[in-house]
């Protein structure tokens, strides 16, 4: 089932952590097997935040295993060596758990593709986001968890999308978690509710092009495709009402960059979604009591159409 | 055995032991015997009194417990109930098999009023997917939004929806009607059996799609025709109906029906006919 949810504040920060914890939390009945959060805090955009993992989480399904922290210990080593010889400077890290790291980078980034690949080519290591704005968290368990676990409840910024997962399409784990972050691009993410069915023969197609996937999630491809759009040229609108003809399957969706937020539902209509907007706020969650964590007293909501793509600036 | 490849096919199910009785296309219809008291009666339901009103605050309720405090409410003979703050939870109203006037300050989630049979609800507010599903009787208002499954496989009653609705309203709808003063997304009427759909506004793709029986009125645009359906003679009968039903439900009453469409199944179904001649398919 899974269930996703997204805000934007316009024209001004709030705490978007504590927001979506409490929407995601209200769905937690849609599946608590994992849970992820897209952040956009407020930053003075000077460096890249990089959120990457060294390990996994295992759940149940899981094509990953549990490994010894020392071996955690020893990619962080690599992946520290590693920066330093791309030209990237460590200003800040903080190691929540042992598998998962946040650091703060100095890097001149012309090109993301080349700096992720590098990082990536190290054994283990996976980047979950990076950007000058978005913060990727995501780990087994269900929104409170999740964010106790990593202290996302005082983040201010201005918007923020999140999924709660029940593992239908692949295993319980990290790997497997929303959000996606779009890569190669900064700070753009997505999460998705549903089913793709032509996965596969879409990822062949963009894995000739260079793009990676990091897991078997169908949601994945969802951010790749986009972000491929975006790299021929397309805007964030025109990539996700591209993908509309482009991915077969049932599917509502939210991407977020920087400074916007968007949605898409497929042509069916087959997966819900109920949105509340306003002139400095705009909710939208699988369920309206999603929207209710946020806005208790009566609002006017509604139900996006079939084939409906928007897009909100902050 | 008779030999099947001689028997007609009206007596070869009767031939093979299937069944003795001889089907006429009205099986499922049941006779009321007014001497029969129990036939008007429902287990469990209760004696209530429209003027004696209450409110129920369900801000921090469970739907199962707002659903059973309703329940003995109607118990003690409350004809009136005001539900406040629902904040959207899932399943309220559900399995209400009473005369009630029932009142939501608020909006619903999932699943509102499913299975009910017989009350007259009010909902200041919107409600989720699914609202009314398998309604029997009684009479649905929404002064909002829904939405998508407004009405699945209803089969009596009047549920009408203010504002817009989502994708596959009246799916499998099998009676009674359905009024839409917005828009209707895709996929509306979706293997719609029997009813009536009146939507005052647009409509989205696949209209109608595998529509077995009954007849949808369209207001404004249509996205496209689905499987089955076709364009059907507007009549004066439609109109005052049209009129009368939507004066009644307060909906649209000086809306213009002579300009709207009407959609039927246009494919023919062999034994179901019979079942209700109202019905007809006028445009084969």
């Amino acid at each position: 089932m899974c269930g996703i949810a997204g805000l934007i504040h316009r024209g001004k920060s709030s705490n978007v952590g504590s927001e979506l914890q409490g929407m995601l939390q209200a769905l937690k009945h849609r599946g608590e097997d994992s849970t992820g959060y897209a952040l956009y805090g407020d930053t003075d955009g000077k460096n890249f935040i990089m959120r990457f993992k060294v390990g996994e989480n295992v759940g149940e399904g899981s094509s990953s295993v549990m490994e010894d922290v020392s071996v955690y210990d020893e990619r962080k080593k690599i992946v520290d060596q590693t920066l330093v010889e791309i030209g990237a400077k460590i200003i800040k890290e903080e190691r929540t758990l042992p598998y998962s790291l946040r650091y703060e980078l100095e890097y001149d980034a012309k090109d993301l593709l080349n700096f992720s690949q590098t990082i990536e080519a190290i054994p283990g290591v996976e980047i979950l986001s990076m950007g000058k704005s978005l913060e990727v968290i995501k780990d087994l368990g269900n929104a409170k968890a999740v964010c106790d676990r990593y202290s996302l409840d005082k983040l201010v910024g201005t918007h923020a999308i999140g999924h709660a997962r029940m593992a239908t399409e692949s295993g319980v784990d990290i790997k497997s978690a929303h959000p996606f972050w779009g890569y190669p691009f900064s700070d753009v993410s997505v999460v998705h509710n549903g089913q793709l069915t032509n996965y596969w023969n879409n990822r062949r197609v963009l894995e000739n092009k260079g793009m990676r996937f990091m897991s078997e999630c169908d949601s994945e491809l969802i951010a790749v495709y986009i972000a491929q759009k975006m790299r021929e040229g397309a805007t964030l609108e025109e990539g996700m009402k591209d993908s509309l003809l482009g991915l077969d399957g049932v599917f509502t969706y939210f991407v977020a960059t920087k400074d916007s937020l968007g949605m898409a539902k497929d042509t069916m209509a087959a997966k819900p979604l109920v949105l509340y907007e306003s002139d400095d706020l705009v909710a939208m969650g699988s369920e309206e009591i999603a929207i209710r964590s946020v806005l208790p007293q009566e609002i006017d909501t509604y139900d996006p159409f079939d084939g409906e793509v928007k897009v909100w600036q902050i | 055995m008779a030999n099947l490849k001689t028997v007609s096919k009206k007596s070869k199910a009767q031939s093979m032991g299937m069944h003795t009785e001889i089907l006429t296309g009205r099986t499922q219809q049941k006779f009321f015997n007014p001497d029969e008291a129990e036939n008007f009666y429902y287990f469990g339901t209760y004696d209530v009194d429209f003027n004696k009103r209450t409110e129920l605050d369900v801000m921090d309720m469970t739907a199962p417990e707002a659903n059973k405090e309703i329940d003995n409410l109607m118990s003690q003979g409350y004809g009136t109930i005001v539900i406040k703050n629902p904040q959207g939870k899932h399943s309220l109203g559900v399995g209400i098999l009473n005369k009630l006037n029932l009142i939501f300050e608020g909006s619903l989630g999932y699943f509102g009023m499913g299975s009910c049979d017989g009350p007259i609800v009010r909902i200041n507010g919107r409600v989720g997917w699914s609202c009314a599903e398998n309604l029997m009787a009684g009479k649905v208002v929404i002064e909002k939004n829904a939405g998508s499954c407004f009405g699945a496989a209803i089969r009596g009653g009047d549920l009408i929806c203010k504002g817009s609705v989502g994708a596959r309203t009246g799916i499998d709808m099998k009676g009674g009607t359905i009024i839409i003063g917005g828009d209707a997304g895709a996929f509306t009427g979706f293997m719609m059996q029997r009813g009536r759909i009146i939507i005052l506004g647009d409509v989205g793709i696949n209209l109608g799609d595998s529509m077995y029986d009954g007849t949808i009125f369209v207001g404004g645009e249509i996205g496209s025709y689905g499987s089955d359906a076709v364009d059907a003679e507007l009549t004066k009968s439609d109109q005052d109906w049209l009129k009368r039903k939507l004066k009644v439900a307060e909906i649209g009453e000086n809306f213009e029906v002579s300009k709207m469409k009407k959609i039927v199944a246009g494919k023919k179904l062999w034994n179901y006919d019979n079942l209700e001649p109202t019905e007809k398919k006028g445009a084969i």
